[in-house]
């Protein structure tokens, strides 16, 4: 039994969901005895063959050509088909990222292959591929059970551990080239403009960290903006931190600011007042940091730091840098 | 040229919590509906090039009755018809078989030169009934979309939205084009066009006039089926107090458990 | 809630009233009510989209909807704010349909086709400094001279004063005769001596443009006459019941709020370990407001029916006005004990509701002059004569039809 892998990279940088997907189909081939084999798009990209075989790629079919330079589904669905041919593969396994769930469907629908896309768990049972994935916007878990050989899954990110490089580990390149020419494919990338670094928003953050009156002034922001670039994550404040003036209303969370439903939100200083609850309680993880022990934060909170958030986050980013770099 | 919109009807959004595995599984039944807010972009959309470039939007999705709510709601923004595509055998299509049906109901309807969507439903979450269209039509397909550039010469060019930046391209027509939500702001429709709307009679093609055979679409043809629907575990919100000497200790503590245990960073 | 009376064209509009008061007015509301500003955008938004000719003929700008939806339309923006309500009261209802009601064509062409569509926007001018219940005891003056009354006096309490394109005024055409000596005026801004203000300082709807009207030796043409010299009493009667009913279906969308957020705090807010919704005196609030909510709901759009019918509703009108202002101030009061400490502050909705509501029991007829009015009609001491002119009937064909 053999497990395809589809490694997501821009312009060479392989986005971390990737290892974490290669590293979820080794744990699946190892208790199968079966092989992990990898696919690779791009323009000199060899090293990331040499990676995905240090993460637990068996075999890597590398397609290394000029006409791989910028994603586009034409080509690089292709690719997949092709690679997929090769390996006969009994799970396609793509990372859920915005080009993983592009690819892995339109490689599923024209092979005409059942697609679990964004799942937080696949599994083998009786040579099928079984996956649960979040419906209703999170609010619901669908178990499903894929009908066809292969079956093609998207792992939604960080819901698998990410592995460990191997370097001494060993591996097959099997260099293939262009599938199909440039003169077969429509689409043409006329511009690429890269994002601005700027700041997060609040709804659409993955992870807010939010002050309160304990903050005690505009310049006690600071510590949590240095914390929350180093997450990417957004800016928040509670009703308290507003009306002072110490921040602008734009990041109020709470009854009378935004709703906000992030996977992480750390509130600091904030003692959680039920009209700030109302706009984050639904977060997935809540970290309260909070000098008084009797805080209301810490009733909804999941960890807790009873301390001086003067002096713990700081010391937050410091950690954080450490185990970034 | 004409473009048309595929929207679904889904739960109110702030219904979406509230929803239980079994009223999900019998339809959704008794929760408020509404326009995918996705496809809310996608109808705006939709109207916003018939304004720019001339001719005729539709409204087009698969569904029962209850579904012309939906369909009118796009008709009171500016769309100019509405297409519904139902039969008790597209029952439980999977997104493929929906993405087939969709496919056949353009075809009938005479093609189209854009097909607007939205990039997922609040429902089903899949994001993949574009892809599915345009594969079923054999067309161009352009996801992530964030700006219509332009249409001339049989080409469209787009701006798509990525994690990385904003990327232009062009791509031949007829092209599936799904939305985000930085494409537009949705109107709101007129009081003339509600009225007008909630008056309106949507033609219903069946599997009969899409050339659909049984075993082709619904839960027979179903290529994923859901064996089980179920709440996610409750969240138990014990706080766990990170005890420390001192605040290094503290961090250290608290990032190995959002760092290896709840895996949020 | 489902009505029998209510079609698919009533409920698509609710929800889109809904949503429009969701996000257009909700977000803001806070800071407008606490800065006592009226924002012109939101108004020119609601032009656009036809919320100023709801229940007015497609031939004369309208959207050709019929008088539930006026309801409906005033029931949903309420929900949202009591200042955009009360646009609709005095656009619509005061104005738009007294024109409807007693103009000529003429008049209709000129003034209430561009009111329809937004254009102009209207008010009108009855309360005076030392006149409101009262109305006989106006003490504007309009003296005819030739072709053209002069007007003077002065208006207060005037929503819209200053943002109003159109004033509907009445004056004292002949003042030893009573009532029967007012007439009614269509005067547009820009008229000689015509000077508007703005009052602050009001407990509530605060976020409305309410002010005062100075005539000094304003020329009005006598064709700008509403109805017949000596009709204006009618004419400001008749309106009133146009006035009352959107009045009243306001009032039904504060019931409807003060009700959806307690019942969402109640289940929220938790106390002696348990959420407060489980304690039978915040049950008895709940339930309070519920039958409040039906109970005016059936007095509000029974009179809608009424309206649609072409029947005379002076007396249903006035009673739906009474109860539903009284119900939703008594909703808002039970909203803010419910909600505790914070209800009584502006975290949340629930205080600016019953400031808001408040104003809804003095105008438009104070309680304490529907109760009198239902003594009266109860007793046999008052009876509605037919008017010269009645407030048209629905005929769908008739409102709908293009030009």
């Amino acid at each position: 039994m053999s497990i395809l892998v589809w490694i997501d990279h821009f312009g060479g940088k392989v986005q971390s969901a990737s290892w974490e997907t290669l590293g979820k189909a080794r744990s699946l081939a190892d208790a199968t005895d079966g092989r992990v084999a990898v696919a690779v798009m791009g323009t000199d990209v060899r090293d990331i063959a040499e990676q995905a075989i240090a993460y637990g790629a068996d075999v890597v079919y590398l397609y290394d050509d000029p006409v791989y330079e910028h994603f586009r589904l034409e080509p690089y669905a292709a690719a997949v088909k092709d690679a997929t041919t090769s390996e006969n593969p009994a799970l396609l396994l793509f990372p859920a990222t915005t080009r993983g769930r592009d690819v892995s469907a339109l490689v599923a629908c024209q092979m005409d292959l059942g697609l679990a896309p964004d799942a937080q768990e696949v599994s083998f049972q009786d040579g099928k591929v079984l996956a649960e994935r979040p419906v209703y916007s999170g609010n619901l878990i669908a178990k499903v059970v894929v009908e066809t050989t292969p079956a093609v899954v998207s792992l939604r990110p960080r819901t698998a551990p990410m592995p460990e490089a191997d370097t001494s580990r060993q591996g097959e390149i099997v260099e293939k080239g262009a599938v199909i020419g440039e003169d077969a494919i429509t689409t043409q990338v006329l511009n690429f403009e890269e994002k601005a670094v700027g700041e997060v928003s609040l709804t659409d953050a993955r992870i807010i960290v939010s002050g309160g009156r304990g903050v005690k002034g505009p310049e006690g922001f600071e510590p949590l903006r240095e914390l929350a670039q180093l997450l990417g994550a957004a800016i928040g404040a509670s009703r308290a931190a507003v009306d002072a003036g110490w921040i602008s209303y734009d990041h109020q969370v709470g009854q009378t600011g935004k709703t906000v439903r992030p996977d992480l939100y750390i509130a600091c200083g904030i003692s959680g007042a039920i009209q700030h609850q109302a706009g984050m309680r639904e977060s997935k993880i809540i970290v309260a940091i909070n000098k008084d022990p009797d805080a209301p934060i810490f009733q909804i909170a999941d960890y807790g730091i009873v301390d001086d958030l003067f002096k713990i986050v700081p010391a937050l980013t410091e950690e954080l840098r450490k185990r970034l770099d | 040229m004409k473009f048309t919109v595929l929207l679904k009807q889904t739960p109110d959004t702030a219904e979406l919590p509230k929803i239980t595995p079994e009223q999900a599984l019998a339809g959704n039944q008794g929760v408020t509906k509404v326009v995918n807010p996705w496809d809310e972009y996608a109808v705006e959309e939709g109207i916003r090039l018939k304004e720019r470039f001339g001719g005729e939007t539709v409204a087009m999705s698969m569904g029962p009755d209850e579904v012309d709510e939906a369909l009118k709601s796009a008709l009171a923004m500016g769309c100019d018809r509405a297409v519904r595509l139902w039969d008790e055998s597209f029952e439980g299509s999977d997104v493929w078989g929906t993405a087939l049906v969709l496919a056949k109901g353009v075809e009938k309807d005479g093609g189209a030169d854009v097909i607007l969507t939205g990039k997922m439903s609040v429902d089903g979450n899949s994001g993949a009934v574009a892809h599915g269209v345009a594969c079923k039509l054999g067309v161009s397909l352009l996801t992530q979309v964030a700006k219509i550039v332009d249409i001339s010469d049989g080409m469209i060019t787009v701006e798509r939205l990525l994690d990385e930046g904003r990327e232009t391209v062009r791509a031949p027509l007829p092209a599936v084009v799904s939305v985000v939500k930085e494409i537009n702001e949705p109107r709101y429709p007129t009081f003339i066009r509600i009225r007008k709307a909630s008056r309106a009679k949507i033609p219903v093609l069946t599997a009969a006039d899409l050339g659909l055979s049984p075993d082709q679409v619904g839960a027979a043809a179903a290529k994923v089926k859901w064996t089980e629907l179920v709440k996610p575990p409750a969240k138990k919100r014990e706080v766990v107090i990170i005890e420390g000497e001192t605040p290094e200790e503290k961090a250290r503590k608290l990032l190995d458990y959002l760092m290896n245990v709840e895996k949020v960073i | 809630m489902k009505h029998y009376w209510f079609t698919e064209e009533h409920e698509m509009l609710r929800r889109v009233v809904r949503e429009f008061s969701e996000q257009e007015i909700r977000p803001k509301i806070r800071e407008l009510d606490a800065k006592e500003e009226f924002d012109r955008s939101i108004l020119d938004k609601m032009g656009e989209m036809g919320f100023l000719g709801v229940c007015i003929p497609v031939r004369y700008g309208g959207a050709g909807m019929d008088y539930l939806a006026l309801g409906i339309v005033s029931e949903m923006l309420e929900w949202g704010d009591t200042a955009f309500r009360e646009t609709i009261s005095v656009h619509v209802a005061l104005n738009s349909l007294a024109i409807f009601q007693w103009g000529t064509e003429e008049q209709k062409e000129k003034w209430l086709i561009p009111q329809a569509r937004g254009e102009k926007i209207a008010c009108y001018a009855l309360t005076e400094p030392n006149a409101g219940s009262d109305v006989r005891g106006i003490q504007t003056r309009a003296v005819r001279q030739g072709d053209v009354y002069i007007l003077n006096g002065e208006k207060m309490w005037i929503t819209l004063a200053d943002v109003a394109d159109h004033f509907l005024v009445f004056a004292k055409t002949d003042p030893e005769a009573g009532h029967r000596g007012i007439s009614a005026f269509l005067v547009e801004r820009g008229a000689p001596g015509l000077k508007t203000g703005t009052i602050h300082g009001k407990l509530g709807a605060r976020a409305s443009n309410t002010g005062w009207i100075v005539f000094e030796d304003t020329p009005v043409p006598a064709e700008n006459m509403l109805g017949e010299e000596g009709e204006g009493f009618k004419i400001a009667m008749s309106a009133l019941d146009n006035g009352r009913y959107t009045v009243a279906a306001g009032a039904v969308g504060v019931i409807r709020a003060s009700l959806e957020e307690s019942v969402a705090y109640a289940k929220q807010r938790t106390a002696f370990g348990q959420p407060i919704a489980n304690f039978q005196l915040v049950q008895q609030k709940i339930a309070l407001m519920q039958q409040r909510l039906d109970v005016a709901t059936q007095l509000v759009y029974h009179a809608g029916w009424l309206k649609n019918q072409g029947i005379r509703n002076t007396r249903e009108t006035s009673v739906a006005k009474w109860y539903a202002t009284e119900a939703a101030f008594a909703s808002a009061n039970d909203a803010i004990q419910i909600h505790g400490a914070y209800g009584y502050s502006n975290e949340y909705n629930v205080e600016r509701y019953l400031r808001n509501a408040k104003g809804a029991v003095i105008y438009e007829g104070t309680s304490e002059i529907h109760t009198l009015l239902q003594a009266q009609y109860a007793l046999g001491y008052r009876k509605d004569k037919p008017l010269r002119r009645e407030l048209p009937a629905y005929d769908p064909e008739e409102w709908t039809r293009e030009a």
